[in-house]
């Protein structure tokens, strides 16, 4: 078995593990990133609320409250040098009771201790007045106007294709099986290779305890966390412009209302602690709670118009707090675990500051010719008619529309294959490109986008799969049973 | 380059439209088709039983469809291919602007007199059924299925749960079973099929294939590739019923659990839809509320058979036509805006008891025909009732039926001289009655 040996090995390409491996490319090193799934941007990282959260939840003093502010600070600059979708559309905690109204207060307080701008109590009509969709039965509101919405799967993608434009290598398919510390740093074992760094990042999600506890004695309990969410029709995205939170619970941020990126409209997450890490099926029960709890934040939720529905995994940590260090027991072994909400919004800053936690205790030079920004895929339903006509002139291909309802040409899909880190999957395709994200799923167009994957990367359509092994399309031709 | 005529859409009904439409006289005709080819969705129903209306025979779809092209090249009407309109807009003069995109001509505009609507349907995806549990491949609309074994002939899986007894789940039923996979069942929420009997017959019964009323899927299992899902029995109000629950082991889901209009260009413009039918509201002679804009097909309502989708369309075609011909300065027409706007020009067709919606919503007398064909499809299944039509609340129709079901579209004929007894008609209603009198 080969051993391939790097300065640092990050484990997980989700959005923590692809902001750091960015973040160290800025230095001369040898970086690589450990993906048991086929693509990056295919755990947590793709199944949630897709909020950059303006940072008044975190209790002070927490890497959370720390991380959040200045992810949401990071993020806009960020979408812009990495283009990918972001807007700052502000944010509301609705009340329902006048006594909630104090619990506003300790929000607000929580907020401005956390360095959160812009903050402001308003009555129940003050906040309809920004909001006409709100429920009369909101009492009072705090508006958190940096609060904002970014499309998770750009951010994830982006880092990642930054990071691997920048020189680090990504390995797909290629789970961390055993991790063995060695004199000088760690032999990690996958199922065909085997690789060596002196720094390793956990960054795995709802493992990595599993990892951590690989290579320490003190040992870190992750509970998956599930919440389900329905996404509604992008006819309907228009009902709040704001993100609409309710007071928080004990297990979390509680049930939101808010327009995605792409207008659409989402409601979720439930928050129930599971034993299976795989668990990523909705239930009934969820989801119709999702979508009962959102019916209360205002006035009629197009429950009718749901098109999807999803559930993701929140990896809890035992302390409520992001771990982010490096383990006691296991030097150079950086654990960025118990990333739960809002580990989105911090993925930026959370990048930066693993980056110079290993700067300090494994420095080095920084690299000359680090490109930071990145062009990403064009987008021919958000592009006006000129730049439609620029992009058909240079590819007639972007004229060729593969998903009807998302309208995904041809030519964003042939982009979306060919770029570094390319799509090889149908579900890789969906997340570049939102063909398939539309009003029928996919329905018309996966057999097209299944044809256009098989001529590209020069396989059959029967090798084709939805996310990876075991997910093919396809089990057979006609009649071969029944000869 | 302004058309006369531009009809979005070469499935049956465009190309149905666009011969009427000729034949009636008009000039500048123009098909847009998103796909390869002409024909629609007809191009992957391999099966038989099309025409029967039509040409007194038997076709397959691609027959269907053929007869069709066939005729529109000899006419020479011209069409686009792969070519999709992404916008419909009020120009000046009345005129619509149709843009479009293809490879060849990149994004363009053209101006034109009418549009007939003529997009078809999509199917209802699972996320708009909540069905909970994994998202693993192998759930796959019917259509999407039928496309795969019918146009690629690649199987999509072996063992193969069905739900929704819709036309397109029916016929894949059988057509899975013919290519070798094994069909365990077709579970259907209602108390009833939503397909036509004639395909539960020969589609499920001579195949011996389970056809469970009142069930629905509550789980889908397995990760990566289905591996399971678990039905339930669903009780009145179509909520599962606990204990009824029974696992079955597959590695396919195919939904066919109804089809949705394909309205969003006609939204766009500002056309009104009938939420009964997810369509426009069109008055006798097919025209939405929009002059000059008219819709056929499965657009404007879900059919059952493609015979009646291309007498539609040829209506449509002919309206259009007639459109053009007197000219877009003289159309003052009051339009049909809702499903009930009963005028001193428009009377309105009330649906009421039993009834979903009707085709069209309202009627001129004075631009109607001789006769005047009204399509509808019943809310339940009904045995031994009559249909009755009421002119403002006089008994004027009373027809006995001996089974209505909402998988079979309705129809009835109304003479304009029926029409003209009553001088000041507002409103024509058609109910569901369970006795003659």
């Amino acid at each position: 078995m080969d051993r391939l040996e790097y300065d640092v090995i990050v484990i997980g390409a989700g959005v923590t593990g692809s902001a750091v491996a960015r973040e160290l490319a800025r230095r001369e090193r040898r970086i690589a990133v450990l993906e048991r799934e086929s693509d990056i941007c295919e755990g947590t990282s793709k199944a949630n609320s897709g909020i950059a959260h303006a940072g008044f939840d975190a209790q002070p003093g927490t890497l959370k409250a720390k991380l959040n502010v200045q992810g949401a600070r990071l993020m806009k600059e960020l979408s812009e040098e990495l283009d990918f979708p972001y807007r700052q559309n502000g944010s509301l905690v609705v009340s329902f009771e006048a006594e909630g109204r104090e619990r506003l207060q300790e929000l607000y307080k929580r907020g401005e201790e956390n360095g959160v701008e812009g903050l402001q109590i308003l009555t129940g009509d003050e906040a309809r007045a920004l909001e006409p969709a709100l429920s009369d039965e909101v009492a009072a509101a705090l508006y958190a106007p940096t609060g904002g919405i970014v499309c998770p799967f750009g951010l994830n993608i982006a880092l990642a294709e930054n990071a691997a434009v920048n020189g680090v290598d990504f390995y797909l398919n290629t789970a961390a099986v055993k991790i063995e510390c060695e004199q000088d740093g760690y032999r990690i074992l996958t199922k065909e290779k085997e690789f060596f760094a002196p720094v390793v990042v956990n960054a795995a999600g709802v493992y990595a305890d599993a990892l951590h506890n690989m290579v320490s004695e003190h040992k870190l309990h992750i509970t998956a966390r599930r919440g389900e969410y329905c996404l509604m029709d992008k006819k309907t995205g228009g009902l709040v412009k704001s993100t609409i939170f309710q007071l928080p619970t004990a297990n979390g941020k509680g049930i939101l209302v808010t327009p995605t990126v792409h207008g659409n409209l989402l409601a979720g997450p439930t928050a129930e602690d599971i034993e299976d890490k795989e668990g990523v099926n909705t239930t009934a029960e969820g989801l119709a709670r999702a979508l009962a709890v959102g019916a209360k934040s205002v006035k009629a939720l197009p429950v009718r118009q749901v098109i999807t529905s999803f559930a993701g995994l929140r990896a809890h940590e035992e302390s409520g707090d992001f771990i982010i260090e490096e383990a006691q027991d296991a030097p150079g072994f950086f654990d960025v675990a118990g990333i739960a909400s809002p580990g989105l919004t911090s993925a930026p800053a959370v990048g930066v500051y693993v980056a110079e936690m290993i700067q300090a205790r494994f420095p080095a030079p920084e690299k000359s010719g680090f490109i930071g920004a990145r062009k990403g895929i064009p987008c021919v339903a958000e592009a006006d008619n000129e730049e439609r006509q620029r992009l058909i002139a240079e590819n007639p291909a972007y004229a060729n529309v593969v998903c009807r309802c998302e309208l995904v040409t041809e030519g964003e899909i042939l982009d979306a294959i060919h770029r570094p880190l390319g799509a090889t999957t149908l579900d890789g395709v969906k997340r570049r490109t939102r063909a398939g994200m539309g009003r029928c799923q996919s329905g018309f167009c996966s057999p097209k986008v299944v044809e256009i994957l098989a001529r590209e990367l020069h396989k059959d359509i029967g090798e084709i799969t939805k996310s990876g092994e075991g997910s093919a399309f396809l089990t057979g031709y006609n009649k071969e049973t029944c000869m | 380059m302004r058309q006369d005529i531009i009809i979005i859409g070469g499935g049956p009904a465009g190309l149905a439209a666009a011969l009427a439409a000729k034949e009636a006289g008009a000039e500048q005709i123009l098909i847009l088709e998103r796909d390869r080819e002409l024909g629609g969705i007809l191009n992957q129903c391999i099966h038989n039983g099309f025409g029967l209306h039509t040409f007194k025979e038997e076709l397959t779809g691609p027959e269907y469809a053929a007869r069709y092209i066939a005729k529109v090249e000899q006419e020479k009407i011209p069409f686009l291919l792969e070519t999709i309109v992404i916008d419909i807009a009020k120009a000046e003069n009345g005129d619509k602007a149709v843009t479009a995109m293809n490879r060849e001509r990149g994004l363009f505009t053209i101006h034109t007199k009418a549009v007939i609507l003529a997009m078809g349907c999509r199917e209802r995806p699972r996320g708009a059924l909540n069905i909970p549990g994994f998202r693993p491949a192998g759930i796959y609309s019917a259509g999407t299925a039928q496309r795969y074994v019918n146009i690629e002939g690649r199987m999509p899986g072996k063992e193969v749960v069905i739900l929704g007894s819709g036309d397109i789940g029916l016929i894949m039923a059988r057509r899975m079973t013919l290519e070798g996979a094994k069909v365990k069942a077709v579970a259907e929420l209602m108390p009833y099929s939503g397909g036509l009997k004639r395909n539960i017959v020969q589609c499920l019964d001579d195949f011996g294939i389970p056809l469970k009323l009142s069930h629905t899927v509550v789980d889908i299992r397995g990760k990566k590739r289905v591996e399971g899902v678990t039905l339930a029995q669903v009780d009145e109000n179509k909520k599962p019923i606990a204990g009824t629950e029974e696992y079955i082991p597959c590695d396919t889901l195919l939904l066919s659990c109804g089809l949705l209009p394909e309205n969003e260009l006609s939204l766009n413009l500002g056309v009104s839809l009938n939420p009964a039918t997810s369509g426009p509201y069109v008055n006798e002679s097919l025209e939405t509320n929009i002059s000059g804009v008219f819709a056929c097909g499965n657009v404007l309502h879900v059919h059952d058979l493609v015979d009646y989708v291309s007498e539609e369309a040829a209506a449509a075609g002919k309206y259009a036509a007639a459109y053009v011909r007197e000219a877009a300065d003289s159309q003052t027409r009051e339009k049909t805006e809702t499903a009930c706007a009963g005028s001193e020009t428009q009377i309105c067709l009330e649906a009421a008891e039993g009834i979903r919606y009707t085709v069209p919503s309202t009627i001129s007398p004075s631009h109607m025909e001789d006769m005047q064909l009204v399509r509808f499809r019943v809310a339940d299944v009904y045995k031994e009732v009559f249909l009755k039509v009421y002119f403002d609340g006089k008994p004027v129709v009373s027809q006995k039926k001996r089974v209505l079901a909402p998988g079979e579209m309705e129809q009835l004929r109304l003479k304009k001289e029926q029409l003209q007894a009553f001088p000041d008609l507002k409103k024509i209603t058609i109910r569901i009655e369970k006795e003659a009198g």
